[in-house]
């Protein structure tokens, strides 16, 4: 075979599919979510960290399948708010919106370019707390304060975690 | 349509999940209710993971503080390394337990003294809820909590339950931004609602400008609120000054200020009244020493039950009346006694019960007893 076929059979990076063995994607979201309940209880500084969705985003963009991306958020999303405070279905929508625009978005570009990936965590955090707020307004009637430079500052700092953490997550991944 | 489906299949199925969360969440709005079952499996997956984390923790933080600690002693001189190795273990061992116990005795010691029954919990993780601040403890329905009980420590008030599973429950703390809670001023008994604000410091609201009210001045609960009983501790007033409609009064939580482990539930609440002194910060109220051997006052003095409520007090007075007019309640053909009839008051240093039916100045007739006066 030549390199020119070579090319044509070879998807391009932007197309390639990752498959997930099913520990890794139940543990995964398992421990994100057991991370964010226990460990800020000792190292408060930790609890700017929102794991469960840069979890979502990984999938999400790694699956390539808005459906997925759709199906992951949703199950994330309800097992968050499983242990929170609030009705069940608030973390819920919000994760089904993040999972769908990120496995929209992995479909145009190459997401597993680092600076991508930052950008895409900055975003994706900035709109998941957005639209919290939106929605506890809206559908709960709750006074939720809303800081948009505090939340700035923590979505730098979710995106700047997220790109180790998806390197790390690169590790369980197989292509198919 | 089915080609329409297909076409659209990614958006009918982000739209088909978003509505079936929307009915989820207008079904628990509506019927103000739980989707109990979802959330008593999660919590009861969560709760023996994060414990088996917790007890790999402190294992693992005892190990390093007990261990990698003191491997440079052991370098410098391995002989009395050894045997500092030991005694720091054992000290640390024992400082662990003694701060326990302290603890523990805390509790134990504000359980007893408190007339409220309690039940005490531990804290043992976070809810994931954006902002809230909601603790998870280790008791639950099975330990008789419910939803709504009051949460304390001896220090102050903590929260309320928020909800309650077979082993664990959710504890919303005074600083959440939804918590609110009826107080009143020790001093000027100024009554307000306490809201948390989602940070350390709480607001006392609903205070006109008119009321006075100092700084230093301490909070109480009131009982207006029907979860927490009159006269618990809830903090000091750090800022007090005059707002648009209403004071603006900051108060510190004096519940939070010795750590957040264990806590208490209330189970029963009773009303107490409002000390007249500001909680002390001693933590354990410890009694004085024992008399020597041998001293006439070594023989065991009962402490007598006091009253506690205004009825109790208007019970022992009617008592004291009873006793005095020598009326024996309950007895057929007695009528009742004078219950307007003025009491004498005992003298604060005397030790002997006032004899009722003995004036106590020759000069000054009886009233309990006329015939002594002729």
């Amino acid at each position: 075979m030549t390199e020119f076929s070579d090319a044509f059979t070879e998807p391009r990076k932007k197309d390639r599919v990752s498959t997930f063995t099913w520990w890794s994607m139940v543990g995964i979201p398992l421990a994100a979510i057991l991370f964010q309940v226990y460990v800020p209880r000792f190292l408060t500084f930790l609890s700017y960290l929102e794991l469960p969705l840069l979890v979502t985003v990984y999938f999400a963009l790694m699956r390539r399948s808005p459906i997925s991306g759709v199906l992951f958020g949703a199950g994330i999303g309800l097992a968050q708010d499983s242990v929170s405070s609030h009705p069940l279905g608030m973390f819920g929508i919000v994760k089904t919106l993040v999972g769908y625009f990120a496995a929209s978005v992995s479909q145009r570009f190459d997401v597993e370019n680092s600076m991508v990936r930052l950008v895409l965590g900055f975003f994706f955090f900035f709109f998941h707390q957005f639209f919290y707020w939106v929605l506890s307004r809206a559908l709960l009637g709750e006074a939720l304060d809303f800081d948009p430079q505090q939340t700035l500052v923590m979505a730098v700092l979710n995106a700047a975690v997220a790109v180790p953490l998806y390197h790390i997550l690169d590790k369980f991944k197989g292509t198919a | 349509m089915e080609l329409l489906l297909n076409r659209f299949r990614n958006l009918t199925v982000l739209l088909l999940a978003i509505l079936a969360q929307l009915v989820l969440l207008a079904y628990q709005v509506k019927s103000n209710g739980e989707v109990r079952l979802i959330r008593v499996w999660a919590v009861t997956a969560v709760t023996p993971l994060a414990r088996a984390i917790e007890t790999g923790r402190s294992g693992t933080a005892h190990f390093l503080t007990d261990y990698f600690v003191l491997l440079d002693v052991r370098e410098d001189n391995k002989r009395m390394k050894k045997e500092l190795d030991r005694v720091q273990m054992e000290n640390q061992y024992l400082r662990t337990e003694l701060d326990t116990a302290d603890r523990a005795r805390s509790l134990s010691i504000f359980q007893q003294h408190s007339p409220s029954k309690t039940v005490a919990a531990h804290i043992i993780g976070n809810t994931t809820s954006s902002g809230a601040k909601v603790v998870i403890v280790d008791r639950g329905s099975t330990s008789g909590i419910e939803k709504g009980m009051a949460v304390t420590t001896p220090d102050g008030i903590v929260g309320k339950v928020v909800d309650v599973y077979p082993i664990a429950s959710f504890v919303m703390l005074i600083t959440d931004p939804t918590f609110a809670a009826g107080v009143t001023s020790q001093k000027n008994r100024v009554h307000g609602t306490l809201k948390g604000q989602g940070h350390s410091t709480v607001m006392v609201d609903y205070v006109q400008n008119e009321e006075k009210l100092d700084e230093g001045e301490w909070f109480y609960t009131s009982g207006d609120d029907r979860i927490f009983p009159k006269g618990l501790p809830v903090g000091e007033a750090t800022v007090v000054r005059t707002g648009k409609s209403h004071k603006e009064i900051y108060v510190t939580p004096s519940g939070f200020q010795n750590g957040l482990e264990e806590v208490l539930i209330i189970i029963e609440g009773i009303h107490a009244p409002i000390p007249d002194t500001p909680p002390g910060n001693q933590q354990v109220h410890l009694l004085d020493p024992p008399p020597a051997e041998g001293s006439a006052s070594s023989a065991p003095v009962l402490p007598q039950p006091g009253p506690v409520s205004d009825a109790d007090r208007i019970v022992q007075q009617y008592r004291k009346i009873g006793e005095a007019e020598k009326h024996v309640y309950g007895e057929r053909g007695t009528g009742a006694p004078d219950y307007n009839l003025p009491l004498q008051q005992k003298p604060a240093d005397s030790t002997a019960p006032p004899d009722p039916t003995k004036p106590k100045d020759p000069a000054k007739p009886n009233p309990l007893n006329p015939s002594q006066n002729q």
